[in-house]
């Protein structure tokens, strides 16, 4: 029966090749083809990727309620925070987000190098995208703005030099969700980068192949949606209260 | 013919040319850019509602481009990702639907 291929007649032999196009060595017994064995690695992976919009969504939530509740201390606190730094760090990660989709687009079509190269660039944005963000936190203990004993928090000025009170405690919370959010995310960005240093050094051993490359596609989905949850930390933490 | 098939297969996981790619992430980056400069723009209560449809427009290219969620094969993806965000609407919604009616405060 192994030799089907060989003995069969060439009409039995064209609906072998299509059915196997190539034998493909990762495909798990227990599954039909690599199409659905792709789909339920993908469906899981997004089950996982729920589980993390539910995880991060609870402190979107929080840091609403709390808006909502002490907004003159909200806004303030927003202001001292560094716009400029905010933005290059979104564009970083959007960068960053093309970069992976252009790797998936390499594993896709087997060119081993580009894909590795791809990764490592994914890897050194992610490790920017940490370095400015280290400043961000440096900057914050500088200003005596960590919540803790040091918290220093005073009242600050509108436009035209009229002085806003703001309460410390309330100013303080706001710090402590400002570092709780971003300090979650940019923990998903370290387990991101050492995925992704995983991945190219995998990927340089040619362990992924256009048969097989599942893991470059689910690390992508990962790493696309810690960039979406910093798309929508930067306006909430930094934009939104500019004005109030 | 192969490469007929080649094409359908493309569509059917989604998946674009590089440069596709590439324009999507400059239309972020510019994106990015405009959300920037309109927080210096006093809009009064419409700079949050402006700010958050840009992240959101973001987010979905993001999702239906970048993350293939657009032209998946398996429609239970996408069954998955709606009820993710379905799920997140409830946690937010019924909250600030709460927080934001508490009148006698």
């Amino acid at each position: 029966m192994h030799d089907s291929r060989l003995t069969s007649s060439p009409a039995a032999t064209q609906v072998i090749t299509a059915d196997h196009e190539e034998p493909n060595p990762a495909l798990l017994h227990h599954f039909a083809d690599p199409q659905q064995q792709k789909n339920a690695a993908s469906l899981g992976m997004w089950l996982f990727l729920v589980t993390e919009i539910m995880f991060f969504g609870g402190m979107f939530c929080a840091y609403l309620i709390y808006r909502i509740e002490y907004f003159n201390a909200f806004a303030a606190g927003s202001q001292q925070l560094n716009i400029w730094m905010g933005a290059i760090n979104t564009a970083v990660l959007i960068v960053s987000s093309v970069t992976v989709v252009l790797a998936v687009k390499a594993a896709e079509a087997g060119k081993r190098k580009l894909l590795v190269g791809y990764l490592v660039v994914t890897v050194l944005l992610g490790m920017t995208f940490l370095v400015i963000k280290g400043f961000e936190y440096k900057e914050k203990f500088e200003k005596h703005h960590v919540p803790g004993p040091n918290f220093n928090f005073t009242d600050t000025f509108d436009d035209n030099g009229k002085q806003i009170p703001v309460d410390s405690k309330q100013a303080e919370l706001f710090f402590s969700i400002y570092f709780a959010m971003t300090g979650m995310h940019a923990l998903h960005m370290i387990i991101g980068c050492g995925l992704f240093g995983t991945l190219a050094v995998l990927a340089w051993k040619g362990h992924y192949t256009p048969a097989y490359f599942t893991p470059i596609e689910n690390g992508g989905l990962y790493w696309h949606l810690v960039d979406i949850i910093w798309i929508y930390l930067f306006p909430l933490l930094y934009l939104i209260s500019r004005h109030s | 013919m192969a490469e007929h098939k080649d094409q359908a297969a493309d569509q059917e996981h989604g998946t674009h040319s590089q440069f596709f790619y590439i324009g999507i992430g400059v239309v972020l980056l510019v994106l990015t850019v405009t959300t920037a400069a309109v927080a210096f723009v006093n809009l009064g209560p419409l700079n949050p509602v402006v700010a958050l449809s840009i992240a959101t427009f973001k987010a979905a290219l993001v999702v239906l481009f970048f993350m293939h969620v657009k032209g998946a094969s398996e429609k239970l993806t996408g069954v998955v990702v709606v009820s993710g965000f379905f799920f997140l609407s409830i946690l937010l919604i019924l909250s600030l639907a709460d927080y934001l009616t508490r009148a006698w405060r």
